[in-house]
């Protein structure tokens, strides 16, 4: 039974996926292709424009896509319904983190509670031993440490080990990421070779249930629809100094580091320094006021390695577009916080996103901020 | 790999005779129905042959008899056409809680045009109580729609006391047969029914073709428009192969009927023991009802029925947790929350539905592959 037991490969419809299902029936591997259902676009009307299909999360044109694949490489191929799951795991807690201030990752979420627990958990019970997904990393395991370990993907400009901080060993054990070792152009040109229909197809968005990225249209628009009235989120902007400047429509609208659509003219550039749900409060300052030097990392995840007892150094990613900077982790008098301090400081660290300490390629683990 | 069908209240495989008549009529009988030549003719005498065949099976007149695209198009004709036909301003309309999607949702369109719906509920056997009928009549209840079997459980509604009922009234009385026709006898007159929908491929015929019964005297109004084909009750070009293959499955049907209603439920009853005795935290739901000879509907108590339908065709069953019309959706059956059951269980049930190919070996082989996936998914879901 085992070494005839399938594998079973996440299929979005988009090219790394599509390719992925393609690669692996071409090594010979046995595959079950499964696309999860995750989100109704026809749920928030107003958001969808009538055009456009592709690229947006779980859009009949995608399960049109990825069906069409399996069927060009010869698998079964099954659409599984997580509609429930990822609502309440992934969309309810982002809108609830903006509501509260925060700045929300739902594709880490998206990852820790979904593609890599409810849909490993599917793959089990149809009796896939291991999943492979389109991702952008490597996964290997470390005789020295007994311990799976996750690396950044060979292609710098497209890995999304940012997005995958939260995987635990078991999963690790489970999950194949055959694009790792490649770049972007040979995954179109294998998919082309493959003639795969979704060859050209494009990229997807960052978020896939917001449309154009637009979140605050999105949050009205899922509020409205659960029935809930948006209470007063309107409030004061003030400076660091407890200067009131204006008046703005709802701390959702607002990230630290933002700078644009403030409203205020200034001689100095403005920037959000924090955000307030208790008092409804923006406060702004120079560009300065968003430095930060040292910051508290909760719900820390270890991969690579079983955690610090010492300090460590690490290069620390405080989100996706982040470069990393050198900085030093130091334990704390709880295990699943970590303490992170910076050579330099760095702008912008905000609360609600993933930390992501790494050493060279090696993911060390991450958790969130604040 | 070897695959089974246990999916036949879904679709059902062309019979190979019906296969053969409709393919010699698809090469040589070309003409339209209504032409006035040779070729005309032709295609006519097949078309009314195929509605004395379509009648006899339900002993209906056949000049009752009204072709349609299939049995959700025999449902919408019914149920839009009787209700507009009343032209009552505030009209009212009686169906029950587990009607196919074809009766619900023509009745949630009359909702939104300003008629009254009653949905009746059902017991946890699965029928409606025609008590519950009298209850919901109105001055102005202009129709009342009951499914004859229900395409989940295969439960059989009290159509005869219904329409006892419904007459008393003077309501007439639509009866979705899509489920019914084939399985169980069918006699229109004795069950006193008004309109009857039947569809071609829950029976051995092909897709796309079915027919509604519509008793003499009956107001219906057309809900499409163009010709006076099927005397102005439903316009269009006749698909005369594919109603040729209905008439030739009903004939078909009405001749082995007696057999294979015994021979199913046979299996059916074989496949339950075998079930129920080999698997523990199983049952049957509408167990207790009287149900068509083909149909069971089991739960398998903390199993996810998505993964077990797919966990099964991986290994050569097909089967389904319930209407094909409504896979993947995320809201379980409304067919078994109207039972009683928790969101749960209804969650954990499938649907077998047993056909003319189906025998003993693949019941037995299908019961071991249920033993094996059960085992293998309570295992995990303990682990998980």
């Amino acid at each position: 039974m085992p070494e005839s037991a399938p594998i079973a490969v996440a299929m979005s419809g988009g090219v790394d996926s599509s390719t992925v299902a393609g690669l692996l029936v071409r090594q010979g591997h046995k595959i079950v292709g499964m696309t999860m259902q995750l989100w109704n676009q026809r749920r928030l009307p107003e958001l969808a424009p009538e055009t456009s299909g592709h690229g947006r999360c779980c859009s009949l044109d995608d399960v049109y896509d990825a069906r069409r694949v399996a069927e060009q490489v010869g698998i079964p191929y099954y659409v599984v319904n997580f509609e429930k799951q990822f609502e309440e795991q992934v969309v309810q807690p982002f809108v609830d983190e903006y509501l509260a201030g925060r700045t929300p990752v739902p594709c880490t979420l998206c990852n820790n509670y979904i593609k890599f627990d409810r849909f490993l958990e599917m793959a089990d019970s149809v009796g896939a031993h291991q999943i492979a997904t389109g991702h952008y990393a490597r996964v290997r395991f470390c005789d020295a440490s007994g311990r799976y370990q996750l690396l950044r993907a060979r292609d710098a400009s497209k890995d999304q080990t940012y997005f995958l901080f939260g995987l635990t060993q078991k999963q690790l054990s489970r999950t194949l990421f055959p694009l790792g070792e490649m770049v972007k152009p040979e995954v179109r040109e294998l998919a082309r070779g493959m003639d795969l229909a979704v060859a050209s197809k494009g990229d997807s968005q960052e978020i896939c249930f917001v449309p154009n990225g637009d979140y605050a249209a999105f949050m009205s628009a899922y509020l409205k629809d659960k029935g809930i009235e948006p209470q007063a989120t309107h409030g004061e902007i003030v400076t660091t100094d407890g200067r009131t400047l204006g008046e703005h429509q709802g701390i959702h609208h607002f990230t630290v580091g933002q700078r644009r659509g403030l409203g205020i003219s200034s001689p100095e550039p403005l920037y959000v320094i924090s955000t307030d749900p208790q008092t409804q409060r923006v406060v702004v300052g120079g560009n300065d006021d968003l430095l930060c030097g040292r910051f508290v990392v909760r719900q820390m995840n270890w991969i690579s390695i079983e955690g610090v007892d010492t300090p460590v150094r690490a290069q620390v990613k405080i989100r996706n577009k982040h470069a990393g900077a050198q900085a030093t982790l130091h334990a704390t008098g709880d295990p699943n916080c970590v303490e992170v301090v910076f050579d330099e400081p760095q702008r912008a660290v905000t609360p609600g996103q993933g930390a992501v300490f790494y050493d060279g390629d090696l993911v060390l683990g991450g958790g969130w901020i604040g | 790999m070897q695959h089974f069908y246990f999916d036949h209240n879904a679709t059902t495989p062309v019979a190979p005779e019906v296969l053969e008549t409709m393919v010699s009529c698809l090469g040589q009988v070309y003409g339209n129905a209504s032409s006035i030549h040779y070729f005309g003719q032709a295609a006519k005498q097949k078309l009314e042959a195929a509605r004395r065949q379509v009648a006899a099976l339900i002993h209906a007149n056949p000049a009752e008899v009204v072709f349609t695209s299939g049995g959700t198009e025999a449902d919408n004709l019914a149920v839009l056409g009787t209700v507009r036909a009343a032209g009552r301003p505030h009209a009212h309309l009686i169906i029950s809680a587990i009607e196919h999607a074809a009766v619900l949702a023509s009745a949630a369109q009359l909702e939104r045009e300003g008629v009254a719906v009653t949905r009746l509920p059902v017991g946890s056997e699965g029928t409606v109580d025609p008590e519950d009928v009298r209850r919901a009549m109105r001055p102005g209840t202009v129709l009342v729609s009951i499914m004859h079997a229900n395409n989940e459980l295969g439960t059989v509604q009290p159509i005869a006391e219904i329409a006892i009922i419904a007459h008393e009234a003077g309501v007439p009385l639509h009866v979705d047969g899509v489920q019914a026709l084939g399985k169980i006898a069918v006699d229109v007159n004795a069950l006193g029914v008004d309109l009857y929908s039947m569809s071609g491929h829950k029976l051995y015929a092909p897709k796309g073709v079915g027919a509604l019964y519509v008793r003499k005297g009956t107001k219906l109004a057309p809900t499409s428009f163009g010709g006076h084909h099927e005397r102005d009750r439903r316009p269009g070009t006749e698909n005369v192969p594919a109603i040729v293959a209905l008439g030739v499955a009903c004939e078909l049907a009405g001749r082995t009927l007696a057999a294979e209603s015994e021979r199913l439920a046979a299996l059916r009853d074989r496949l339950e023991s075998n079930v129920l005795g080999h698997i523990p935290g199983t049952g049957v739901n509408g167990a207790g009802a009287n149900r068509t000879p083909n149909t069971t509907n089991v739960y398998f108590d903390s199993i996810d029925g998505e993964a077990m339908v797919i966990a099964l065709d991986l290994r050569g069953f097909a089967v389904s947790t319930g209407s094909a019309c409504s896979s993947g959706a995320i809201t379980p059956s409304h067919v078994l929350t109207a039972l009683g059951l928790s969101a749960d269980r209804a969650r954990s049930s499938l649907r077998f539905s047993l056909g003319r190919s189906t025998t003993a070996e693949q019941v037995d082989a299908l019961v071991d592959a249920l033993e094996a996936s059960v085992t293998h998914l309570r295992r995990i879901s303990v682990h998980a």
